[in-house]
């Protein structure tokens, strides 16, 4: 199997409204995938199934080998979540957060204080390894959130705008990281509202009301809209008669 | 117009300014760029006299934030970052109220929200919690401009918000900036500046260049090239061990990498094939406010 993610005609409805309306896309194992879309387009709806978290109304989706029907624990198992809103837990220190969440993800205490120590030099937070949450910088905040997020090891890791606000010294640090991760071999799906990192993703969607209305390269879209910056694609796409001011 | 001198503020040992000197001209459409922790709210909060500064002083159509502080709350109008309407008024009820607070009607000034305020009418009984983020964004700012505010102040109003309805907005600012509205707004997406008349990078408390987006960009003077091979994280560790740079940073499908001086591509090139890299592409590249922003960060 050399997909992390199969989608085929996934939808989901709430009462009459249908917020992702029969969306089929593929994601390569350690790809960089990112997934675009205006607020409310569908996206927060998709990635909740595809995590596990939302029982599709209709359609397929397997994640990491397994059917988001009938084995979302096993998906959760084998998934790393991380988004810009809430991660870490601000009354715990940074050190009581990476123990916390290795054993959520269940391993064993020795190899989650090696991995402690492991993220906290690499990361270079020693300074503030035995500091809360809520006192460090937002920068750091977020790369630990990111490296926490991958702590176990899993197959896929979803960031749900995982940079907003950041500066753009630490955007960078935090792309690298992300290209290091999937250099690796962990897939990487990624929602993001900056358009220049769109172009940092091997491939992208761009969901239209509940619906998948583009999905390739970022060069090939760009290609084929004759523009020069994923902004302007995006805009042609959502934007009722392609207006471009 | 806007005006501040020397302006210092500290949450405790933390400083949040330190020492702003500001100058925005009347009917001017100012950006304060930068991220998150800059300080951006903290200038706005006491030019809107919501904050007393430490030191320094500020004034708004020279009307001082201190001892002028009712004067400068009648004549501005404000938008906080964190969405600030009552969430169970219908649009009509928020406007109406915002409207009548500050003496005046909706039919009164009505000409300057025309063209923001028919998005809205299709909703007008709607309670404003129940609004997607574009429309709460849109309401908000007819209830800072129903008064027909001099200066008006906007902390943040694009964050978190689709390009689509980001490049709305900044059209919007556009129309009231052409009815002679002073407007500053903050922003941390920086491909924004280039919608202001001028701007300040402010990193840490601190403006690290004011200027129009054009001179901010064409002041960055060292050799920018935009640098890709098939495997772009290989391609980033290698360049930073290559003796003649200076930065290296992703920027979107390739790598700009800058120069302490003049290089010949075809040296790069030789350097990356040694390395074993395929499908080199090296070419010119222009800055953006973002190498600039790194740059002036960094030093």
């Amino acid at each position: 199997m050399n997909h992390a993610i199969t989608a085929n005609n996934l939808t989901k409805r709430f009462g009459d409204f249908t917020a992702v309306d029969a969306i089929s896309f593929e994601v390569d194992k350690g790809e960089i995938f990112g997934f675009l879309g205006a607020n409310g387009a569908g996206k927060t709806t998709a990635m909740r199934m595809l995590t596990g978290l939302s029982r599709p109304t209709e359609g397929e989706a397997m994640v990491a080998g397994y059917d988001v029907y009938r084995e979302p624990e096993q998906i959760k198992r084998r998934i790393g979540y991380m988004s810009q809103k809430f991660s870490l837990y601000e009354d715990l220190k940074v050190r009581e957060n990476i123990r916390f969440y290795g054993g959520i993800y269940g391993l064993p205490r020795k190899q989650v204080r090696q991995e402690a120590d492991r993220l906290i030099e690499e990361l270079g937070m020693s300074e503030f390894a035995n500091s809360l949450v809520s006192g460090i910088p937002l920068g750091w905040r977020q790369k630990l959130a990111f490296s926490i997020a991958i702590l176990h090891r899993p197959a896929i890791v979803f960031l749900d705008e995982p940079t907003g606000g950041v500066d753009p010294v630490t955007r960078r640090q935090f792309w690298e990281m992300i290209y290091k991760t999937a250099n690796e071999g962990t897939t990487v799906f990624v929602t993001t509202h900056y358009m220049d990192e769109a172009e940092y993703c091997n491939r992208v969607s761009i969901m239209v009301e509940g619906r998948i209305a583009a999905l390739d390269t970022p060069q090939a879209m760009k290609a084929s809209f004759g523009v020069e910056t994923m902004n302007e694609v995006f805009l042609r796409l959502t934007r009722p008669g392609g207006g471009n001011t | 117009m806007i005006q501040t001198q020397n302006l210092r503020k500290s949450y405790g040992t933390t400083p949040a300014l330190r020492g702003i000197n500001l100058q925005v001209q009347p009917g001017e459409l100012f950006g304060l760029i930068g991220p998150d922790g800059a300080g951006k709210t903290t200038l706005i909060r006491i030019l809107a006299t919501l904050l007393l500064a430490d030191e320094g002083s500020a004034q708004l159509d020279h009307k001082d934030v201190v001892a002028d502080y009712r004067a400068i709350r009648r004549s501005i109008g404000y938008m906080p970052g964190r969405f600030s309407l009552y969430q169970d008024l219908t649009v009509e009820e928020n406007l109406t109220f915002f409207a009548t607070i500050f003496g005046t009607t909706i039919e009164e000034n009505y000409e300057l929200i025309r063209d923001i305020y028919v998005q809205l009418e299709p909703f007008k009984d709607r309670r404003a919690g129940k609004l997607s983020g574009g429309m709460k964004q849109k309401l908000a700012l007819c209830c800072a401009l129903i008064h027909k505010p001099t200066v008006l102040l906007l902390d943040e109003p694009t964050t978190g918000v689709d390009p689509v309805s980001r490049q709305e907005f900044w059209e919007m600012l556009q129309r009231l900036k052409a009815k002679n509205i002073t407007i500053l707004v903050s922003t941390p997406y920086m491909d924004e500046a280039s919608l202001c008349d001028r701007v300040a990078l402010m990193q840490d408390g601190a403006i690290l260049q004011v200027d129009e987006p054009d001179s901010i960009v064409n002041s960055y003077d060292k050799p920018l090239l935009a640098v890709k091979t098939a495997n772009i994280y290989q391609l980033i560790q290698d360049l930073r061990q290559f003796e003649p740079a200076h930065t290296v940073f992703p920027f979107g499908e390739y790598v700009h990498l800058s120069l302490k001086s003049v290089v010949w591509p075809e040296l790069i090139h030789g350097y990356l094939l040694d390395r074993g890299h395929a499908d080199i592409e090296i070419k010119q590249a222009m800055p953006t406010i973002e190498d600039i922003f790194m740059e002036k960060s960094q030093v």
